[in-house]
């Protein structure tokens, strides 16, 4: 078996949009507060305790759906915190985002190792895959694409609904125009902090999702490494997306194809590499792709800069 | 007609500078994690003042104790050094994790290969790895000054790639064929690291780590580089009219940055492992940001606040053993002894002055 | 004839203070529905503290605001804005990638939760129909010129309903055809009910246009005159400051050698890197002002970046004494002895979080006597701090203080000092009083002219064409980034250099 027939299989494809999923949901989720003008580097940390609310919830209530709930709340409630750190208080939004990374991260795993202590895990049923009646049937590609679970198809319909939004909406222009020039957001009567602070609970609870999507369909159970530095992809993600849904999609598409294939690598004896050399493969994908998109990447004009309503 | 909305708005009035309210920030940061220490104890079912009374004694008390902390401390405040010279020209070097590992690396392979006279050997080892590390954070610098690379996302995304291909090396061509173990056969016996006190492990590397601080803060304070970073690091566009190259201090200071944090990686090679594995830090280089911020920046202070980092987490290994509370809690009490120290930071810096209004328009 | 309506705009008691300074001090002041009032003041008067308490940046400390006699509480632009109160500030605060459109109806909500560009089109023909302005609405922002940017400003403050119209400078960025265009539409809009606030400092400006004028002096308000003709730009400046003040005079100096020659120069625009402007020559004797005029945004920073060598040209000479600098190494500039005072000196200028003293030497701290074998000598830093602080009188004359915690006067105060300790052959500077008190200008002005007198060569880019024609030997015009004509500043007129700063002044005969 070669490399191409690795890739040229239809199951190859379906893990490919399996992994594109979480990807696309924190992507999504990381274009809306940098469009807004925030950078949320707690992403990677919202992820984990997605994923770890998702497995807990699970475990607990047996209800699948009540898990993923609860997980997208406790994101919401992150994002939340990091609105008060970076957008009310002015913190630095790299200093707080690795804080709040770190901090969750430490947290989690402490809750972890406090709730499962010497017990054996729990197994929990993941999420089974929903097939869509008549694109189900279309050949090859029909079994990748709509033989997927509920929350695929909510992050295909996710990225219309954030394209028309951004570009056709009022709060879209409002989001779009905090991002570009807060002052002239708040001479066009617009509430800068309220936004900011809206986009950044939206971000948060989408990288919760992600996470727990991963844990709940992808994956079917809780690790340590369960999100392995897929938050700081996003991050690169957006900037290859530039900053718009659709270009952010195809970018996560990318990856997750990137990420199904090192998955497979690993495990197929195609090559000599030891596989380690594979798991690094999404990382070194994503230090060249920053490398080709971030010199002419047109950011939103006012990314990162704190917003002061009385600067003189 | 009030819409009756209700908001509420913080008002940031910037105070005049207090250094007495700066680390005065500082120590309720530190207090403020201690508190939370107490509670995550009581979460974990034990009792928070026996919790405590542990952690102090396994830190600080007794020979053992004290040496174990102290040999932890130093690798924390060379990535604590690390970090400061890197965030003195806005340079987010998070990539000292990698800078730590590839000194490391650099450092095993000298003292495992190098037929040189022992008094040779240990300064090669140190100059491998300061050179390695300097250049594993100069790539990133490279990137941020030729493509303009988000360097949090470029140093984060090397620490993965190290890390496997570390991991790589050690399962494969450099497996220690004694052990089978994934790690670097043991370093020749010339490479240890001398030691100072007779069965504890204090080695050569926390006396580096100190001399490291000192001329850390005199190139800061005293130097003309070090006011070009300070200038850079403030106001690239001043320090650019200024007629400062801006890219060349910031590349410079990156490679200090890593050189800093790949010694950090020798003396873990040369003191205590005496070989290279992929676990040779538990952390450090996350902890030595905690550290740079915790210090605000000043070398000096960097020195209590990387004992401090090292005592809790020395502190909560024995708590684990003994009381069954989770040794991830030096982790978490890191990340809000961070968290905390920013906020109280802004409180310091600005008085806040809480509005609780209503919107209201006249028609 | 008095009308017995309330006034559309009463603000009474009003009082605003920031930290230990009081901006505003029991300001009184009103405006009736179709009068155009002056509000007039020099830096620092107090003037657009008053006009943002109005539209909602700030709260006021004490005081009360009432719009058509019923009292209103203004907590963000948002209310003043339902309120009717619109307001457009010197520097056009648009988004550049954004359309017009997208300008003028962002934050307006849409129908049934889309945008209603629908509407937003009537809207504009409308105002277009009742005052004459209008703009092409798919336009990006950016592309804009700034006499346009500010048009887009002011078509969405009309968008919303507006009764109240602040302008806060608004003709320092146009030139003299804009300005009668802006005079006219304004004119239109106070016929047709609107009240208009203009704030300047531009005193011709001011009663050329206004019903009324409003003086105010160190947060007072000093005296609220009606414009019936008979006010003379004296008469007004005396109120501004309280004294008859102090005017610098261009004078003959001892013109000596060429100084500064630049010679087929080609300016890089950044904005435009395959955009090549066409070369120009301008030579400067040393002991000669060199006014550069022109509508902001036609190159003047390249110009000064490029003569000061913190930007390379794309091709062309530059030689100080007939010695030609090498464009690709700053520091060859500076060892020739040229000093840059930028326009964003608040920005560019200095490090806000190091001290006066480590501030005075950023420039010069790696060579003696600041500093050797690399390491700084503290001692002769802070000397020369003090000596600047005593000679210029920077207040509070602390050399370890913080950059950030002096005021802006005396930041400026403490850039321009440390430029001009050394001795300077050729000195270039951008927007020589922009945010300066009169006080602070007439100190700039008499140190420019102490230069002169010394035989040092300068450069003065500016935007106030009264400087301009106060203070060079010669005058330039920068437009699309090269010199479009130069001559001696005597013989040259006012409505010439208007021309010629709009790009519509061909050469003629002129050499």
């Amino acid at each position: 078996m070669s490399i191409l027939d690795l890739i040229l299989d239809a199951g190859f494809l379906a893990a490919a949009i399996r992994l594109t999923v979480p990807l696309l949901l924190g992507t999504m989720g990381e274009m809306i507060c940098e469009r807004s003008g925030v950078l949320n580097l707690g992403i990677e940390g919202m992820m984990l305790a997605g994923a770890f609310m998702g497995f807990v919830a699970a475990a607990a209530t047996g209800s699948l759906w009540l898990a993923v709930f609860a997980a997208v709340l406790l994101g919401a409630l992150l994002g939340f915190v990091m609105a008060i750190l970076v957008v009310h208080l002015r913190i630095d939004q790299t200093a707080a985002g690795i804080g709040m990374t770190m901090t969750i991260t430490g947290l989690v795993y402490f809750a972890y190792r406090l709730v499962f202590a010497d017990n054996v895990v729990p197994h929990i049923e993941s999420f089974k895959t929903i097939p869509i009646p008549l694109l189900s049937a279309i050949p090859f590609i029909g079994d990748a694409l709509f033989n997927q679970y509920a929350l695929t198809y909510l992050a295909y319909v996710l990225v219309p609904l954030l394209a028309v939004f951004l570009a056709r909406t009022p709060s879209g222009l409002a989001l779009r125009t905090v991002g570009e020039n807060p002052l002239a957001a708040a001479g066009s009567g617009i509430d800068v902090i309220r936004t900011r602070t809206t986009a950044l609970v939206v971000a948060g609870g989408l990288a919760a999702l992600a996470g727990a999507y991963l844990n709940l369909a992808v994956f079917g159970s809780f690790t340590f490494g369960i999100i392995s530095g897929r938050g700081w992809i996003c991050l690169a993600l957006v900037v290859l997306g530039r900053w718009n849904p659709v270009g952010c999609a195809a970018a996560a598409l990318l990856f997750g194809g990137v990420d199904a294939f090192q998955l497979r690598m690993q495990t197929s004896g195609i090559s000599q590499i030891p596989f380690s050399v594979f798991i690094a493969l999404p990382y070194i994908a994503t230090l060249i792709a920053m490398i080709f998109s971030s010199r002419r990447a047109l950011a939103p004009e006012n990314l990162m800069k704190p917003y002061d309503p009385e600067e003189r | 007609m009030e819409t009756g909305e209700r908001s509420v708005r913080l008002h940031l009035v910037l105070r005049d500078p207090s250094a007495g309210r700066d680390w005065l920030a500082s120590g309720i940061a530190v207090v403020a994690s201690m508190a939370i220490t107490g509670v995550l104890i009581l979460l974990a079912d034990a009792n928070p003042v026996t919790g405590f009374v542990i952690m102090f004694k396994a830190a600080f008390v007794g020979k053992i104790a004290i040496t174990e902390t102290l040999a932890r401390a130093a690798p924390i405040l060379l990535t604590g050094l690390a970090a400061i010279v890197a965030l003195r020209v806005r340079f987010w070097n998070i990539g000292a994790e990698g800078q730590l590992l590839v000194g490391a690396m650099a450092a095993a392979f000298v003292g495992t290969i190098a037929q040189l006279p022992a008094m040779l050997l240990v300064p090669a080892m140190i100059l491998a790895a300061m050179l390695a590390g300097g250049l594993a954070a100069a790539f990133p610098a490279l990137l941020k000054n030729r493509f303009r690379v988000n360097e949090v996302v470029s140093t984060l995304m090397l620490n993965f790639i190290i890390a496997n291909m570390v991991t790589a090396l050690l399962s494969g061509p450099w497996r220690d064929p004694v052990s089978g173990w994934p790690d670097s056969p043991d370093i020749l016996a010339g490479a240890e690291w001398p030691t100072y006190w007779r069965g504890t492990n204090l080695h050569l590397g926390v006396v580096l780590a100190v001399i490291a601080a000192v001329a850390v803060a005199v190139l800061l304070r005293r130097t003309t580089f070090g006011l070009m970073m300070d200038v850079v690091g403030d106001n690239p566009v001043a320090a650019s009219h200024a007629r400062i190259d801006v890219r060349r201090t910031v590349l410079i200071s990156a490679l200090l940055s890593g050189a800093l944090a790949g010694l950090a990686g020798a003396g873990e090679v040369g003191g205590i492992q005496y070989q290279a594995m992929i676990s040779i830090s538990s952390g450090y280089g996350y902890a030595g940001l905690i550290v740079a911020m915790l210090a605000r920046l000043s070398p000096l202070a960097a020195v209590p606040a990387a004992i401090f980092l090292a005592s809790l987490m020395t502190g909560s290994d024995e708590m684990s053993r003994q009381l069954g509370v989770p040794s991830f809690l030096a982790d978490a009490v890191q990340g809000i002894a961070l968290l905390a120290v920013l906020i109280a930071s802004q409180f310091a810096r600005y008085r806040i002055v809480v509005y609780w209004g209503s919107r209201s328009s006249a028609r | 004839m008095r009308s017995i309506e309330p006034p559309l705009l009463d603000l009474s008691g009003i009082t605003k203070r920031f930290g230990p300074v009081t901006a505003n001090d029991n300001v009184d002041f009103q405006l009736r529905r179709g009068e155009i009032v002056g509000l007039l003041g020099e830096n620092g008067a107090g003037k657009t503290t008053l006009m943002n308490i109005v539209f909602g940046l700030y709260r006021p400390d004490e005081g009360s605001i009432a719009i058509d006699g019923r009292a209103v509480d203004i907590r963000s632009t948002a209310d003043a804005m339902s309120c009717g109160v619109g307001m457009v500030h010197q520097h056009a605060h648009v988004v550049g990638r954004h359309t017009v459109l997208e300008n003028v109806i962002a934050g307006l909500p849409g129908r049934r939760g889309f945008q209603d560009r629908a509407t937003a089109i009537r809207r504009l023909e409308e105002i277009r129909a009742s005052c004459g302005l209008h703009l092409p609405q798919e336009r990006l922002a950016e592309e804009l010129a700034v006499g346009e940017k500010q048009r887009l400003d002011i078509i969405r403050a009309l968008f919303r309903m507006t009764r109240v119209l602040i302008l806060d400078e608004p003709t320092s960025v146009l030139t003299p055809e804009e300005s009668a265009g802006l005079f006219d539409a304004i004119r239109a809009l106070a016929k047709n009910g609107m009240g208009v606030v203009l704030i300047s400092h531009k005193l011709d400006d001011v009663r050329a246009i206004t019903d009324r004028v409003v003086v105010m002096r160190r947060g007072k308000v000093a005296a609220s005159v009606d414009n019936n003709g008979r006010l003379s730009n004296s008469h007004l400046a005396t109120l501004m400051c309280g004294h008859e003040p102090e005017k610098v005079a261009r004078r003959a100096s001892q013109k000596g050698d060429p100084r500064l020659r630049l010679t087929g120069l080609v300016l890089s625009d950044q904005r435009r890197p395959n955009h090549r402007a066409p070369p120009f020559d301008l030579s400067i004797l040393s002991g000669e002002i060199v006014g550069v005029a022109g509508v902001s945004g036609n190159g003047q920073v390249g110009l000064a970046e490029t003569i000061a060598g913190l930007r390379a040209a794309m091709a062309g000479t530059i030689s100080i004494e007939e010695k030609v600098i090498n464009m690709s190494n700053p520091r060859s500039f500076s060892r020739s002895g040229i000093a840059y005072i930028p326009e964003d000196r608040i920005g560019a200028g200095f490090a806000g979080r190091l001290t006066l003293a480590e501030n005075a030497v950023i420039s010069r701290f790696r060579s003696r006597p600041f500093s050797r074998y690399g390491l700084l000598d503290r001692r002769a830093i802070m000397n020369f701090a003090i000596g600047l602080i005593e000679q210029y009188d920077i207040r509070p004359p602390s050399p370890t203080t913080r950059m950030t915690m002096f005021s802006g006067g005396n930041q400026q105060k403490a850039i321009v000092a440390r430029e001009i300790a050394f001795p300077l052959r050729v000195l270039v500077i951008a927007q020589p009083t922009r945010g300066l008190d009169i006080a602070a200008t007439s100190f700039v002005h008499r140190q420019l002219m102490g230069l002169k007198d010394q035989g040092c060569a300068i450069v003065m880019i500016s935007d106030d064409l009264e400087e301009l024609f106060q203070l060079s030997d010669r005058l330039a015009v920068i437009c699309d980034g090269t010199i479009v004509m130069e001559g001696t500043t005597e013989l040259m007129t006012v409505a010439e250099v208007g021309l010629a700063m709009s790009g519509a002044w061909k050469p003629g005969n002129a050499a």
